[in-house]
């Protein structure tokens, strides 16, 4: 499916590592898709970052060796990254992507092996816990979505100073839930600290997920529900011309 | 030349399930006196240094920044002139 109802006017970024699997999937729904412009980065690539979204797509950059995104985050489009993101830039982490932020220090907590010790692949249910992040203005709040995980390490983990700070500043966005919306250790898949799927900076311009969006963007691939995570973030970024979805 | 053993271990408040897992099998294996397992990293350096200062500096350094994450592991060296 291609979309070409309007020209072009945002230019996101995707950043690619040595291992990144997802690439493609989040390049072709920025373009075929959301119908904006998409380039790759190369990790090794230093050179100032000029996108209105970077995405740091999925995947196992260097093998995961050591721990998942320890060594990419040294990489020297992750400095300009910082630089980027420390001017407000936006940025999107999706599974990997959001183990490097992490790792980079770039949001808080950590990552580690899935409670269950196995490999999840499946669609879980995420609940909407703040719609007036850049991220998600075409949500409703309170919205209960249903996103794909594909993860072997997607524990999510922060000490409880950490957690208290996340929670009063309005960090977390998606909480893993039932089909009903009930946050509860049931609806826990990986064993992630008070069912955080997704959260942001304090400065909410970087957003981790270890949900995938660009694996649900079109009907023909079993749902549309990422497709509104691409299309808050170009509504925020026209400033907020479009009318959240009913 | 320094040859450096470097621990890197999940902090005792972080559950290790995969410390877990081991353990129960050790204990269907009939080992019932294992009463706690944790599993860790073991790191082997060898470094262009003779000065153990110098070593212990450089492993702080490099464990805070790539061989641990501080925020879930701690770590622990020792030193071996060679």
């Amino acid at each position: 499916m291609s979309s070409s109802k309007h020209k072009p006017s945002l230019k996101f970024g995707v950043m690619l590592f040595p291992g990144s699997n997802c690439d493609y999937d989040c390049h072709y729904a920025v373009r075929e898709v959301l119908g904006e412009e998409a380039e790759f980065i190369w990790h090794a690539d230093g050179s100032p970052l000029r996108y209105d979204c970077i995405i740091l797509p999925g995947g196992f950059s260097y093998g995961d060796y050591l721990r998942p995104g320890a060594i990419g985050k040294f990489a020297p489009a992750m400095e300009r990254l910082r630089e980027y993101a420390a001017g407000g830039g936006l940025v999107l982490g999706i599974c990997n992507g959001f183990q490097i932020l992490l790792e980079a220090g770039l949001l808080p907590g950590a990552i580690l092996r899935n409670q269950g010790l196995k490999f999840i692949c499946q669609d879980v249910y995420l609940r909407v816990e703040k719609s007036d992040s850049p991220f998600t203005s075409l949500f409703r709040p309170g919205q209960i979505v249903r996103i794909p995980i594909n993860h072997y390490e997607g524990n999510y983990l922060a000490d409880e100073e950490t957690l208290n700070k996340v929670t009063s500043k309005g960090q977390i966005i998606f909480r893993y839930c039932d089909s009903q919306g009930r946050v509860s250790e049931e609806a826990n898949p990986n064993g992630s600290l008070a069912n955080i799927a997704g959260l942001t900076n304090e400065q909410g311009n970087i957003l981790g997920m270890m949900p995938h969006p660009e694996r649900c963007c079109e009907k023909e691939l079993g749902g549309e529900d990422g497709l509104l995570v691409f299309r808050s973030i170009t509504n925020s970024l026209k400033g907020g011309r479009e009318a959240v979805a009913g | 030349m320094i040859q450096a053993k470097v621990y890197v271990t999940l902090k005792k408040a972080v559950l290790d399930p995969q410390g877990k897992a081991v353990h129960n099998s050790l204990l269907s294996l009939g080992f019932e006196q294992v009463k706690e397992v944790r599993v860790g990293k073991f790191i082997e350096l060898s470094l262009a240094v003779s000065d153990e200062k110098e070593a212990t500096a450089l492993l702080n350094e490099m464990s805070r920044k790539l061989l641990a994450n501080i925020v879930i592991e701690d770590f622990s060296f020792e030193l071996q002139q060679t």
